[in-house]
């Protein structure tokens, strides 16, 4: 079965076409990993026009959608989710959502990503890949967390210990799909995972607006 | 052959608009509303209006799918609103927009919000006389535009310098203890007070003021001091008088400036549109002095007039009928789109 695969929960959006079967096994025919910062909506469906074409594959052939759900910065997040729920529900294709973090790296370790605000998300993998604890949002400095460390370099100092870099991949999205795209029945909502309430309190008492 | 079917969205503010349009035939307005639970912050929080946006995106769409009786592959071409809006909710829309466009394999038109309050009249009232004058009208904008042609030309001559009118009534009704959003409220107070009891202050009406910029800062702070004197010396607040003072204010000075305005430019036209064109007395103040001035005044009904996605499909179908290119693959959104962009 031919997969589109989209991820929008880093700096580093990403764009992948393979060919995935039953048995585990993934051919990756096409990728696009654009640095798009925060101009994810503007790139991203030219960058999965970019992979159908690099693979001479029209888009009636594919047949489910996988995308990252985050953790990630909300806005950029939410291009990637919609994007594949809007392509999915257009062609009545089934679609996966998988953790982003989980298509990062390969084996024991632990993803670090960028949160903002001064803190990262994280989540940690046993040697087999099974997600063995978060995904979380932490201060650095406030991080206990187990290595090796992959994921944004960045943060490296802070952690007082070296980040291997690595982004998401499409293998790495398939890999993490495989369960629901082996039993489509079986995928979730595609709901982003924010970690993070809205950024929102309600007023307590309003100020007079002569004062305001 | 029949004319072309646009898909519109419209997700600017906390509405999540998804409507459908055959050249100027309203087929289905589909919306979802996040506005509850902005209603106790007192305000629009743009991250629950975009975690909102997303959740009722596609449900919206089948909404209007079925309303109108077809199917996605029937669709002709989508419009999307591109600005000016809040920024994390206008992506919402713009990305599901161009994914449905991509997968459906049609063009995308990304269009102006202000021009699709304009637009959405066609579906009412038949064709767009041009030019035309239009007073928009809402919580995010207060806008004076001439308009010679819709699909191409769209020329601003006034907005308002602080508050958008809409937010002045937000405002005012926190005076008042109403909820939010205070039009409403305000509207059904106003109808059992006097609005000439109390003088409050037309802003930019002098004679060296600009003739048709707004400024609703003023009268938001003028009403609340007024308030706050009576509360301060122990004296009842005539909520009716108040509530309908401020509203004389506004549609006054709103409707002055849009006379005027037709009048300064040879224009015998005027839209009506935005949340706040739903108020009875801006309705009624438009009504009296387009006839007195011998403008013929045209306002989409209240459903329409606040945001909705089939503005944007009308939009969208006037700019294939006029042969506009369509957007770039690398349309985005600008959260304060001018409004002489029509289609980005
Ligand atoms: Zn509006």
């Amino acid at each position: 079965m031919l997969v589109l695969a989209l991820d929008t929960a880093t700096p580093t959006l990403l764009a992948g076409l393979a060919r995935w079967s039953p048995d585990g096994a993934v051919e990756v025919l096409a990728e696009r990993a654009v640095p798009s910062g925060t101009r994810h909506a503007e790139l991203l469906t030219p960058a999965i026009r970019g992979v159908l074409a690099d693979a001479d594959l029209p888009l009636a052939e594919v047949g489910a959608v996988v995308t990252g759900l985050g953790p990630g910065p909300f806005t950029g997040l939410r291009v990637g989710v919609v994007t594949a729920a809007a392509l999915a529900d257009a062609r009545g294709l089934p679609v996966v959502g998988v953790c982003s973090l989980d298509a990062i790296g390969d084996g024991a370790r632990t993803v670090v990503t960028d949160a903002r605000r001064k803190e990262l998300y994280w989540a940690t993998y046993a040697a087999d890949g099974t997600r063995t604890d978060g995904p979380g949002v932490v201060r650095p400095e406030a991080a206990r967390l187990t290595g090796p460390l992959v994921g944004d370099p960045a943060f490296a100092e802070r952690l007082g210990a070296p980040v291997t870099a690595a982004d998401v991949t499409t293998a790495g999205l398939l890999r993490a799909a495989a369960p629901q795209l082996a039993d489509p029945a079986s995928a979730g909502p595609l709901l982003p995972l924010y970690l993070r309430r809205p950024d929102a309190t309600p007023p307590t008492s309003f100020k007079p607006v002569t004062t305001s | 052959m029949s004319e072309p079917l646009v898909l519109g969205f419209e997700t600017s503010c906390d509405e999540t608009g998804v409507g459908l349009v055959r050249g100027r035939t309203l087929l289905s307005d589909a919306l979802a509303t996040s506005m509850a639970e902005h209603e106790r912050f007192g305000g629009v929080v743009p991250e629950i209006a975009s975690r909102a946006h997303l959740e009722a995106m596609v449900p919206t769409v089948h909404r209007a799918l079925a309303e109108a009786g077809v199917t996605a592959s029937d669709v002709d071409a989508v419009a999307v609103t591109a600005g000016p809006g809040l920024t994390g909710a206008l992506l919402v829309g713009l990305a599901a927009a161009k994914a449905y466009a991509l997968a459906l394999d049609v063009p995308l038109y990304g269009v102006n919000h202000l021009a699709a309050h304009v637009a959405v009249d066609e579906l009412q009232h038949g064709a767009l006389e041009e030019p035309s004058l239009a007073l928009l009208v809402s919580g995010g904008h207060s806008s004076l535009l001439l308009v010679p042609d819709l699909a191409r030309e769209v020329v601003s001559l006034g907005r308002t310098v602080d508050d958008a009118a809409g937010e002045a009534f937000d405002k005012v009704a926190r005076v008042l203890g109403m909820p939010f959003p205070g039009g409403p409220p305000i509207d059904r107070a106003a109808r059992e007070g006097d609005g000439s009891a109390i003088a409050f202050p037309r802003g930019l009406t002098g004679p060296r003021d600009a003739p048709y910029d707004f400024s609703f800062s003023g009268l938001k702070t003028a009403v609340a001091r007024w308030v706050e004197a009576r509360q301060k010396a122990g004296e009842p607040v005539p909520v009716a008088d108040v509530a309908a003072s401020f509203q004389e204010a506004v549609a006054d000075v709103l409707t002055a400036k849009a006379v005027r305005a037709c009048r300064d430019h040879g224009v015998d036209h005027l839209v009506l549109g935005g949340g706040v064109a739903a108020n009875s007395r801006l309705r009624a103040l438009a009504e009296e002095r387009c006839a007195a001035a011998g403008i013929v005044l045209r306002v989409p009904s209240p459903r329409l007039c606040t945001d909705n996605g089939a503005m944007v499909a009308a939009l969208g179908s006037r700019l294939v009928a006029a042969g506009v290119a369509p957007s770039a693959p690398d349309l985005g959104a600008d959260s304060s789109l001018p409004i002489e962009v029509v289609a980005p």
